[in-house]
Order: C-alpha cells, then sequence, then structure tokens
C-alpha cells in the first residue's frame, strides 16, 4: 500500500512538472507582450526594456523556466504583472470559497443524481425512467453559463429565494454549486442507474426476495449500499471536471474563488497568475484522482490495488 | 455639450492667464446635497492595485482619484482644469518653469502633513523604472526624465524644493499640456515612510490626502471606503461609506439595481440589456448619458500594399457606412469623422471628412489599380459587440469589391498584431479604442498616430509617420501661453485635418456612456458620467434618503 501511494506520489510530481512545463511554453509562445501590458501607452521603447529586463523577460524561454521552477520550490509563484500582489497570496485568499463552492456541488450532484440513478433503476422501462433519463442528458448538455443564469434569474430575481450572486452566507451557496452540480448529477444518475440495474441482476438480490424481504428493505439494504461503491469512487475524478466548471459558474455568480481570478487573469495575460491557478488547479486533480485510487478498495472491495 | 465645453475650456484658459486659482472659495456645491449614507458600487472584473503610480484601468482610476490628490484637478463633471493641492502657481513666460504653491493644512491618512518633498518624491518615485509605471512616459519632458528613465540617476534634477510649502518643476522643452499631466493619477502624492513600509504592497494599502480612507479590502470580494474626516476640503466627501463589490457580472448588477441591492453598476448598462431598460419608462428615467473622450476606429497599415497606396485608404473611408454601425450598438454612439471627439478641445466642427459613397469609393479604388478588388485581412477583438461590428464593415468592403477575412482574436492578441508591422492590414480597435487620459487634442496623437507609436510593440497600428505633422505638433505644444490657447487649438484640429487626407484611418464613431442610478443616488448628472473622474466622481455624489 505505501510503495503504491509512493510510486502515485513519484508519478504525481511528474505529471505536475509536465503541466507546468506545457503551461509555460503556451504562455511563452503566445503573441501578447504582458510587458506592452504593464508599461502602458504612454511608455518609451526604453521604458519598456527596462521593464522586460527587470522581470527578466529578456532571457531565453530555458533560462525563464528554471527560474520558474527553482522559486516554485520554495513556494514562490512570483508577483501578478497587473494587480502586482503575491500569486500565492491571491491564490490563498480565494481558495476556501472554491473549495466550498465544490462541497456544495458535490452534495447536490449526488444528492440529485444517486436519487434520479435509483428511481430510473427501480422503474427501468417506464415513463419515469425515460423522463430521468432524459433530464440528465439535458444536464449534461446544457451549458453551464446558461444554466446559471436561468437559474439565478426564476429563483433570485423572479422568486426571490436566493441572492443575486455574491458570497457570504449558505443562500448564497445554493445556485452556484446548483449550476456547477448539475452537470455531474447528469452522469451519476445514468452512472447510478446501470450499475443499480446490475445489482438488481444479482443471485443475493433474487435470494433475498426469495426470502420474502419486503422490496424498500431490498432496495435500501442490500441494493443500494452496493450500487453506489463503484460511483461514490468517481468523486475524485470530479474535481477534475469542476476546475473548467468553476471558471464559468465563478464568474456568473460573482463569486470569488480561483475560477473567477484565472478568468480575469487570462483577459489581462497576466501570466504568474494563469500559471499559478493552472498549477493549483493541477495539483487538485492529480491529488483528486490519487485520493481515488486510494479510497476506492476501502469502500468497495472489489477493487485491488496494484 | 460641445458648446458647453468650449466655454468651460476658455473660462479655463482664463484662470490660466491669471495663473492663480483658489478651489474651495469658488467652488459651487449643490445646495441640495446632504452629508451622510452609504452606497454599494459593483464592478466585473477585481481591483487591481490602488498605488497611483501604477493603476492605470476602468475600475481603480476614480478610486484613487478619491483616496489620493494632486496638484491639479478639474472642475467636477467638467475638464475644466483648477487646482488642487497647490493653492496657486505660477509658469513662468517661457512656459518651461512651473511654480507650485501648496495648500496649507493638508493631511495624509496618517496624519502627517503633505510637505514639496512629498511632491518630489512622488516625481521621482513614478518616474523611476524600478516602479514600473505605466505613466511614466507621461513625466517625459521635466527635466532630468531622462537620466531617471535611463537607470543613471535618482531623482529628477528638474523638481526642487523651494521650501517645504513651495515646489518648482523646470521642464527641459515647453509642454501645453503639463497642467493636465499634474492632474493624472500618476502624479497624485504619497507619503514616502508609508510607501518605504509597504513595499510592492502599497496598492493594497493605500494612504493619501484624499476624501476617502481604505477601510477594508477582502481581496476578490469587496473594497470599503471611509469619508476622511479630516479632508482639506471641508464638507466632502457627503458619502460616509462606499462599498465597490467585485466580480460582478454587468447583467448581475443590473439585475440587483433593479431589485435596490446596488446604487451603481460601474460597468454601465450591458449591451444586451440596453434596449429593454431604454424601453422601460421607470428605468430609463435612471439611465444617465454622457460624451466621453473616445474614438473608435478602423486602422489600415500604410506600408503595407495595398493600403501603401492613399486613394486604397481613402476608397476604404467612403465605403463604410458609420450610421449603419451606430444603429448596430443601439445608438450608443456618434458617427465620427475625425480622429478626436466632438468634446475635446481642437475638434473641427466645420470637417466634413469622407462621406458614404459606396460609388465614388469603388471609382477610386478602380484609379488605385484595384478594379476587381482586393482580399485582405481584418483583426477585432472577439467580445461582443465587436465581432458584430467587423462583420458590418466587411459587408461594407465587399460592396466595393474588397474582401475582407475577419479574424477575431483575443485583445492582447490584436494588440500584438498591431505592434507588429508585418501583422495586421486592417484592425477595428474596438474595446481598444483610444479613451484620452487628459482632455487636450494632444492625447491623440503621439502614441497613436504620430512616429513615435509607429514602432515594434506600439499602439499606432496603421504605422503611419508624418514627420511635417510630427514637427507641426511640437511646435503646438510649445505654445504653452494661456492667451494662445485656442491658437494651439486650432493648429491641433489643422494637424488631423492633414491626418484625415493621409487617410490612415477610419474614424467609425464616438462611444456615448450609459449608465444608471438607484433612485436614492443624487447629485448632477455629469458626476456619474465624468469625463475625467471616470467612472464615476465617488466625492461629490450624495444620496437622498438621509435624515
Amino acid at each position: 500500500m505505501i510503495a503504491y501511494i509512493g510510486r502515485r506520489l513519484i508519478q504525481s510530481a511528474l505529471i505536475l512538472l509536465g503541466v507546468s512545463i506545457i503551461t509555460f511554453a503556451l504562455l511563452y509562445l503566445l503573441p501578447a507582450d504582458p510587458v506592452r501590458q504593464i508599461a502602458g501607452r504612454s511608455a518609451t521603447p526604453q521604458t519598456v526594456e527596462n521593464i522586460r529586463q527587470q522581470l527578466g523577460l529578456d532571457q531565453p524561454f530555458f533560462v525563464q523556466y528554471w527560474r520558474y521552477l527553482t522559486n516554485l520550490l520554495t513556494g514562490d509563484l512570483g508577483r501578478s504583472y497587473i494587480q502586482r500582489s503575491e500569486v500565492s497570496e491571491l491564490i490563498v485568499s480565494r481558495l476556501p470559497a472554491s473549495l466550498l463552492l465544490m462541497l456544495g456541488a458535490i452534495f447536490c450532484e449526488l444528492a440529485i443524481g444517486l436519487t434520479m440513478g435509483l428511481v430510473a433503476a427501480t422503474k427501468r422501462g417506464s415513463a419515469t425512467d425515460q423522463t430521468l433519463m432524459l433530464t440528465s442528458f439535458v444536464g449534461v448538455s446544457a451549458p453551464q453559463f446558461v444554466v446559471g443564469l436561468l437559474l439565478l434569474y426564476v429563483f433570485a430575481v423572479r422568486l426571490g429565494w436566493f441572492p443575486i450572486g455574491g458570497y457570504g452566507t449558505w443562500k448564497h451557496l445554493v445556485l452556484p454549486s446548483l449550476t456547477l452540480g448539475v452537470l455531474g448529477a447528469g452522469w451519476y444518475a445514468r452512472m447510478m442507474r446501470s450499475s443499480m440495474i446490475d445489482v438488481l441482476r444479482q443471485d443475493y438480490i433474487r435470494t433475498a426476495r426469495a426470502k420474502g424481504l419486503r422490496r424498500g428493505t431490498i432496495l435500501v439494504r442490500h441494493a443500494l449500499p452496493n450500487a453506489i461503491l463503484p460511483v461514490v469512487a468517481m468523486i475524485g475524478i470530479d474535481i477534475g471536471i469542476f476546475m473548467g466548471g468553476i471558471v464559468v459558474v465563478e464568474s456568473v455568480f460573482g463569486w470569488p474563488g480561483i475560477g473567477q481570478l484565472a478568468w480575469q487573469a487570462i483577459q489581462r495575460v497576466d501570466i504568474p497568475i494563469i500559471m499559478g491557478v493552472t498549477l493549483v488547479s493541477a495539483c487538485a486533480i492529480v491529488l483528486g484522482n490519487l485520493l481515488a485510487d486510494i479510497v476506492a478498495p476501502f469502500i468497495d472491495p472489489r477493487i485491488k490495488l496494484r | 455639450m460641445k458648446q458647453f465645453l468650449t466655454t468651460t475650456v476658455a473660462a479655463s484658459a482664463l484662470a490660466l492667464m491669471l495663473g492663480l486659482m483658489p478651489a474651495t472659495a469658488q467652488e459651487q456645491r449643490d445646495p441640495n446635497a446632504k452629508p451622510g449614507g452609504d452606497i454599494v458600487i459593483t464592478y466585473k472584473d477585481d481591483v487591481s492595485t490602488l498605488d497611483p503610480a501604477i493603476g492605470y484601468d476602468w475600475q481603480n482610476w476614480s478610486m484613487i482619484k478619491s483616496l489620493f490628490d494632486g496638484l491639479m484637478d478639474y472642475e467636477p463633471g467638467t475638464t475644466t482644469l483648477r487646482p488642487e493641492l497647490a493653492e496657486s502657481y505660477e509658469i513662468s513666460s517661457d512656459g518651461t518653469v512651473f511654480t507650485f504653491k501648496l495648500r496649507p493644512g493638508v493631511k495624509f491618512h496618517n496624519g502627517r502633513d503633505l510637505t514639496a518633498e512629498d511632491v518630489k518624491y512622488t516625481l521621482d518615485r513614478v518616474t523611476n523604472p524600478k516602479t514600473q509605471s505605466p505613466g511614466a512616459g507621461f513625466f517625459a519632458s521635466i527635466k532630468g526624465f531622462d537620466e531617471v528613465a535611463g537607470g543613471s540617476a535618482e531623482t529628477l534634477s528638474g523638481v526642487t524644493v523651494v521650501d517645504p510649502s513651495t515646489i518648482k518643476i523646470e521642464l527641459s522643452r515647453p509642454d501645453a499640456t503639463f497642467l493636465h499631466v499634474m492632474a493624472l493619477n500618476f502624479s497624485h502624492v504619497v507619503p514616502k515612510e508609508e510607501v518605504e513600509k509597504y513595499g510592492p504592497d502599497f496598492g493594497k494599502n493605500p494612504v493619501g490626502t484624499g476624501a476617502y480612507k481604505l477601510a477594508e479590502w477582502t481581496l476578490g470580494q469587496r473594497l470599503v471606503f471611509e469619508k476622511n474626516a479630516d479632508y482639506w476640503n471641508k464638507g466632502l466627501p457627503y458619502l460616509d461609506k462606499i462599498t465597490f463589490e467585485v466580480g460582478q457580472e454587468p447583467i448581475v448588477a443590473l439585475l440587483r439595481l433593479q431589485k435596490g441591492e446596488v446604487d451603481v453598476p460601474g460597468d454601465g448598462i450591458p449591451p444586451a440589456k440596453f434596449q429593454e431598460v431604454m424601453s422601460d419608462p421607470a428605468q430609463k428615467e435612471r439611465v444617465v448619458e454622457g460624451g466621453q473622450l473616445h474614438t473608435g476606429y478602423i486602422t489600415m497599415n500604410t506600408t503595407m500594399a495595398p493600403f501603401d497606396n492613399v486613394k486604397v485608404r481613402q476608397a476604404v473611408n467612403m465605403a463604410i457606412n458609420k450610421d449603419r454601425i451606430v444603429q448596430l450598438i443601439n445608438n450608443r454612439a456618434v458617427p465620427a469623422n475625425q480622429p478626436l471627439p466632438p468634446s475635446m478641445p481642437g475638434y473641427s466642427k466645420d470637417y466634413k471628412g469622407y462621406a458614404y459613397d459606396a460609388e465614388k469609393a469603388k471609382a477610386l479604388l478602380a484609379e488605385a489599380g484595384h478594379a476587381d478588388g482586393f482580399e485582405t485581412e481584418l483583426y477585432v477583438m472577439n467580445t461582443d459587440p465587436n465581432p458584430r461590428i467587423a462583420q458590418a464593415i466587411q459587408q461594407d468592403l465587399a460592396a466595393i469589391g474588397i474582401k475582407a477575412n475577419i479574424q477575431s482574436l483575443a485583445q492582447a492578441n490584436v494588440i500584438a498584431a498591431g505592434g507588429d508591422k508585418a501583422g495586421a492590414p486592417m484592425i477595428w480597435s474596438g474595446g481598444m479604442g483610444w479613451i484620452a487620459d487628459f482632455p487636450d487634442p494632444s492625447n491623440f496623437y503621439g502614441p497613436i498616430l504620430g512616429c513615435g507609436g509607429a514602432v515594434p510593440g506600439g499602439w499606432n497600428w496603421s504605422w503611419y509617420c508624418n514627420e511635417d505633422l510630427d514637427k507641426m505638433a511640437s511646435e503646438a505644444d510649445s505654445i504653452t501661453d494661456p492667451a494662445k490657447a485656442e491658437e494651439r487649438y486650432k493648429m491641433w484640429g489643422t494637424i488631423y485635418e492633414k491626418i484625415m487626407e493621409d487617410a490612415p484611418w477610419v474614424p467609425v464613431f464616438n462611444e456615448q456612456r450609459f449608465t444608471m442610478r438607484s433612485p436614492r443616488m443624487a447629485g448632477a448628472d455629469n458626476l456619474y458620467v465624468d469625463p475625467v473622474h471616470i467612472p464615476i466622481n465617488y466625492d461629490y455624489v450624495y444620496v437622498n434618503d438621509v435624515q
């Protein structure tokens, strides 16, 4: 087990190194000059060159990358070109909001997805099943920007049940979590349905029925715990999907997380922030996957680590 | 608006002639203004920094003006210069020495008195390359600038502290715009001890002499400004507190305004909601419209065939149906015929420009040897409404036989293509169009139409360089005698007319600003579309629901 975790950690470090090289190279090749952005429209060519030298952007790619990497190892993500603040400070100040949103989204997708999947499986082939699967399909394919604005309009503007964007109370959390969770809920509904159908075909369920147990007891005590296992093991992988989603959802709802930070940095070509957020997201995805793999055998003994 | 500005500019010239102008004594305050109350303002983007030497964007420009003060400022809601931290000033007869007498009793937010040493420190700091100020270039006319910018000196030799309340600034050449430069945020005075205490984080811990103090800044969420009780301009500001909520999409901000949760959406009315707002009388009543010192234009790369032929450029000027483009953006602009916007001094009222005439354009194109047209590329920023405007331009060009392929890219990529001599044949400037830094006609020339801007990475995207006009521009800017201001503006008007003969641009429209305010917000309309305290003059607005 420990050897497995060690091996996976080394792999993770290599993945992160690869991500950092690729992102750094892409940003380096970007046909946009951050120095011009910093220097402003009235800058003389001399000022522009001075700033370029101070930031070390006149150095060759590998020199720049090596300097970034060595700073990174000491925990220094650099300073934002536009905000002039420490990137680590900006990310740390926004991480709690993103994590909270992710927790909210996980809760929403499990609550909605698993319930839908369970109901659909037990009523397999019926109109309910078809309606639920169609709904899940819509959930998976609807653009989050549209879902977000729609929820905002209906539940915040028209009905006034929730605040219109912002951050602070549990009420602020509901709509963004729901928007982010709808996509996952669609997947979970489909997975839960097929997993449940699979379990319901098993011999021990037939035995339970033969014993004369009530349908509800069979479902809740025997089928559900087995059907839910492979589904729950997927949560770690969700983090990767969320990382993409939070950029959109946080912008729509004015949620002060790292997705919003990334979006603003991309628009302003603020390279240190883009690099920082990318690396932190990559870390989260890699660790999420690792966690999913480690936890899976504990909740589902049929899976073995190798 | 035009009439109003001409009058105020004349008044400003008169004041400059007198050389002295007390600010508070003559200030006309709104008799209905009541002190107290707090308001909520939203912005989409986070506030980057509140360091006056560095901040240069839509959100922080006016915030910095409320936290800090400069030697000069403008009458609220207008482009009329007036002294601010300077109690009075004198200009030498040759226009190269400016002596400012500081107002007594001005205190920084940390309680210390402002002195002339602070002004000198501020100017040394903003021009020092280590500060990386995007505004350093504005101070190029101060003696010793080249040495500081080049790193061989730490202080500007032209700036001298005469006594604790007097500062003398010598210029290396006469500069008619210098008082405007002293009103720019970049010259707003900062206390040395606080800058040194916070280092690069001064922008997050600003300490100035302004009407408000920063009370709270929660990154990515909100900033809270509180009234500075010791403000030198007694009675100001009217509001006790302003909360800026950041990260709010303009469309969400509008919805919140409608629910009464927001007082002013800082980014204005989102284009998608514009018609809906304007067609509802209750909402329309709360809309404030104002001109801004902006021009949207199409550049043609004059070093690239076939745009190296002036006839081709003139033909393109005649081919564009500007009225239709203005309609396309719900009439949120007025059609333009010259680089300067109508509210800018120097604007030629009698100049008619190139009238829309596709037939004449076709004939001119044939004369230039392109009877069958040609194929080219039109670069455009990829956010609405710019791609739609580019499509309208594309259709207009197709009507005279020019096939323009649209390259819709992120802002930074379009800027990079414009700064590359072989990069972009044509660019629609929307989203990146020139908004003047200060209300003077010279501000539309240097970086975007002068030879100095036609360099790799520069902002002169048409790569137009007319050395005769450069010479004329320097001549105009050396006229510092306020009595000759009109003559100078006329010279600038001529420069822009000559540019239009060479037609490196198609000036398309001058954008109007539209914003909204909640029913409780009060104060003159022009404070909400202030041409200089962009976007809102926080010091003078007030609420009408305080007791």
